[in-house]
């Protein structure tokens, strides 16, 4: 009865439990490390690699067998041909070997000094191979009736071929000019601006008509749940289909929406709504905020059923009009929810890639950041540059997260 | 604002306004509907709306139903509020002249309703205000959201020729019956769209499986139990949220090549879930907090491992949330866009994203392309109408993700 203290440290109980829920975790976490993680620090390694498209893969030796001359008859002279190249043009391949096996009725008349045959197996040392390299090989050869017998092809047996090939992503070069691409000229800045334009401007534009939608169906009334429903359509459905609905609709030269214009006299000649310069910017925003105000809508929408009613009614007995009833009891109710969605929806803006990519895909000034990786990975086909520009995403993604995290630890909720 | 607050200056102000938002609506709606030439008038919704706004005052009811004859009458005439082109048949042209004339009457009564011709108090006059907003924002989002969703589906019952000739003219010809459908026809014949739609389906739904065997676990363990590093574990989980996916698309397209997952459904199978997997534990875990612990500490009591008592007694409660979280992930999955245009090549193995893209070249009709973006659209709205209940919980829930 000495010890009455309690006890100190995890007692066995409280490990039992961690480890319980290390275990339960243990699944999630490794698929996210595999598939989240590892690309992030492959996207660092990668953007201080000189990589292209076409280096994707080692060079490899490409061979092709044939049999060439006559093969008619015992007796008959032919060759067999192996045409043999590197598949890269400036990678060598080092230690070159092909090997074989020569089919029953064909008799060498001649070896090649590099190879060597024994029994039917041939085995050739071609030594090293610089980018671009191409040699055909023949074989000459005598016809024997075996030969025209079994009916068996000298392709039909394929040739193994040995070789080493250093992959530019595993090797030890590197280089800053991804970076140098990225940041050079005034393309970087005009690609800043505009991911800015289009993220401040979606994000607030969304958020707005999210507001006042919510303000419309903030009461009860027949038919309520069909127009909630309806609204919230544009998120809902595939960005590829209501994307090619808009670019059908703008199209400037069979677009219901230019019809309509010229004939209602607002315009004479049809409008390139997602091709000229300023307008395409500004029609991608507004795809942005028609796609997910409905987002907003709902979040506002949640939390002001979630108001209650006896201020407004005390307001009213106070003789406060509709709008000071908004403005000074809705407003700050409402103001949590709405910079927490502002955060997230700037960030998620900041993100998007596949709206642009199929509206414009990247023309007409509407280049972002994150469609900026996918034209210089795929369309420059430098996969370097693009990762480059990954790696500034998220950096500033790092930055917007300390703000999100410094900002939502004060707000409950999400 | 001051001045405003009379009713001889509101009613023809927001009768005025009200007049053309209704004459921009019968003008859209009977172009979209008919193909024929109809356009709002600013002066005229200017002069008639005020002489509508003011006759529509409270007082006897025959003041705004003569108002509304005579709006009529002269927009037959050529000089109201809405203007009928040539060649409008005259059906549609007595249909669109009483539908401004109707609905701006209609909507003025209501809007005003209180107010009165002289001075008015601050409560009426905003009240009026507000009533406008109303009625000028269901019509604005509806129209919004109902047009490019219309322009979809009535396109994709038309023919090239058809369209080109007056890209207005949705009106659809019943007399060609089934013909109508044969976009639809070539899509699911030639096109392999029943391949795509099953793909889209069957990943989906091992996508939605996948996410929960992963995440119930997990979002169990974040909520329930204490360990070590918990609350850093939960911020981590919302950074993974954000990370563009455009950004682990590239690594992930090097991967699959050098792999040789390109190409291959099991490949997406493989990588659909972890992009959902987050998500779902976030919306899971914040579900399995709100249960009372008091219920699970009884099943511990009583002898249940852990496990078991998620087994038995947490899943059987959350069952609602485990659908929102399921239709969300499924909602995910099937829109899913940028890995299926990375990662798949091969038009047998497309999902229907993926093939709607396919579409979209300059030798296949345009109204292939709006077909197969119905069909794309169908599915995930008619499970969306069905179980709006689950899925507006659900993109409440955790749904911040874009």
């Amino acid at each position: 009865m000495s010890d009455l203290s309690p006890p100190k440290g995890t007692g066995p109980l409280a490990r039992l439990e961690a480890r319980l829920a290390w275990g339960l975790l243990a699944p999630t976490i490794t698929a996210v490390a595999l598939v989240v993680i590892l690309p992030l620090l492959a996207i660092f390694w990668i953007s201080v690699k000189p990589v292209s498209l076409s280096d994707l893969r080692a060079p490899e030796v490409v061979i092709r067998e044939d049999i060439r001359g006559d093969t008619e008859a015992v007796g008959d002279a032919a060759s067999i041909r192996y045409r043999l190249r590197n598949s890269s043009q400036d990678q060598p391949i080092r230690g070159v070997t092909i090997t074989d096996t020569i089919p029953a009725g064909l008799a060498v008349s001649e070896l090649d000094p590099r190879c060597t045959l024994s029994d039917r197996n041939l085995s050739c040392d071609l030594g090293d191979w610089e980018g671009g390299f191409r040699e055909n090989l023949m074989i000459p050869v005598t016809l024997e009736q075996a030969y025209l017998d079994n009916g068996l092809r000298p392709q039909d047996s394929p040739a193994a071929t040995t070789g080493r090939a250093s992959s530019m992503l595993t090797n030890g070069t590197f280089t800053l000019d991804n970076f140098k691409r990225v940041f050079d000229g005034d393309e970087f800045w005009s690609v800043l601006w505009v991911t800015l334009f289009y993220t401040v401007f979606g994000t607030i534009g969304a958020l707005l008509f999210g507001l006042f939608a919510a303000l419309l169906l903030n009461k009860s009334f027949r038919g309520q749940g069909i127009l909630r429903g309806l609204y919230l359509f544009p998120y809902v459905s595939p960005v590829i289909a209501v994307a090619f609905a808009w670019i059908l609709l703008f199209d400037p030269f069979s677009g219901s929406a230019n019809a309509l214009l010229i004939q209602m006299g607002v315009t004479q000649e049809a409008i390139n709504f997602f091709g000229q310069r300023p307008l395409a910017l500004i029609m991608v925003t507004l795809f942005e905020i028609w796609r997910y105000f409905p987002l907003s809508f709902l979040f506002i929408l949640a939390r002001m059923q979630s108001i209650d009613t006896d201020m407004y009614e005390a307001a009213d007995m106070d003789g406060a009009s509709p709008f000071q009833q908004f403005w000074y009891l809705s407003v700050p109710q409402l103001l949590g929810i709405l910079s927490v969605l502002f955060l997230l929806r700037f960030i998620w803006t900041f993100n998007k890639f596949d709206d642009i990519f199929l509206l414009t895909g990247g023309n007409a000034g509407t280049r972002t950041l994150t469609v900026n990786v996918y034209e210089q990975a795929f369309a420059v086909s430098n996969i370097g540059a693009g990762a480059a520009v990954a790696v500034v995403i998220f950096g500033c993604l790092l930055a917007f997260s300390f703000f999100f995290f410094r900002f939502i630890s004060q707000e409950e909720g999400l | 604002m001051k001045y405003l607050r009379f009713g001889y200056v509101t009613a023809p102000l927001l009768g005025f306004l009200w007049t053309f938002v209704i004459a921009l609506t019968v003008a859209i709606t009977m172009s979209f509907a008919t193909g024929s030439a109809f356009r709002p008038s600013g002066l005229g919704a200017l002069i008639w709306g005020a002489g509508l706004g003011l006759a529509c005052l409270p007082g006897p009811v025959w003041k705004p139903i003569i108002a509304a004859i005579v709006v009529t009458a002269a927009a037959l005439f050529g000089f109201g509020p809405i203007v009928i082109g040539q060649g409008v048949s005259g059906f549609s042209s007595i249909l669109g002249a009483g539908a401004t004339a109707g609905f701006a009457a209609l909507g003025l009564k209501i809007i005003l309703d209180g107010v009165a011709f002289g001075p008015i108090n601050r409560h009426v006059s905003e009240a009026s205000l507000i009533k406008f907003l109303t009625g000028f924002g269901y019509i604005f989002f509806t129209a919004i959201v109902l047009i490019p969703f219309y322009v979809m589906v009535l396109t994709s019952l038309k023919n090239q020729a058809e369209l080109i000739q007056n890209p207005l003219d949705f009106s659809v010809d019943l007399s060609k019956g089934w013909d109508l459908f044969r976009s639809y026809d070539e899509l699911f014949r030639q096109f392999d769209f029943g391949i795509y739609l099953f793909n889209s389906f069957v990943i989906s739904v091992l996508t939605v499986l996948i996410t929960l065997l992963f995440a119930v676990p997990g979002a169990y363990a974040v909520a329930r139990l204490r360990f070590r590093g918990r609350a850093a574990f939960s911020r981590s989980i919302l950074l993974i949220y954000m990370v563009p996916m455009i950004v682990l698309a590239l690594p992930i397209y090097i991967a699959f090549s050098m792999a040789g997952l390109r190409n291959s459904l099991g490949g997406i199978v493989m990588i659909y879930p972890v992009t959902t997997i987050p998500v779902a534990l976030y919306m899971l875990q914040g579900y399995f907090r709100g249960l009372p612990a008091e219920i699970e500490e009884a099943g511990l009591m009583d002898g249940l491992s852990r496990l078991r008592v998620i087994w038995k007694i947490t899943l059987p409660l959350s069952l609602p949330a485990m659908a929102s979280v399921s239709l969300y992930v499924f909602m995910i999955a099937w829109n899913e866009f940028l890995l299926a245009f990375m990662l798949l090549d091969d038009p047998s193995k497309f999902t229907l994203t993926r093939g709607i893209a396919s579409l979209n070249s300059s030798e296949i009709p345009r109204q292939h392309l709006m077909a197969g973006s119905v069909i794309a659209t169908v599915p995930i709205m008619a499970l969306f109408l069905g179980l709006e209940r689950f899925m507006t919980k659900g993109l409440t829930a955790g749904s911040v993700k874009g």
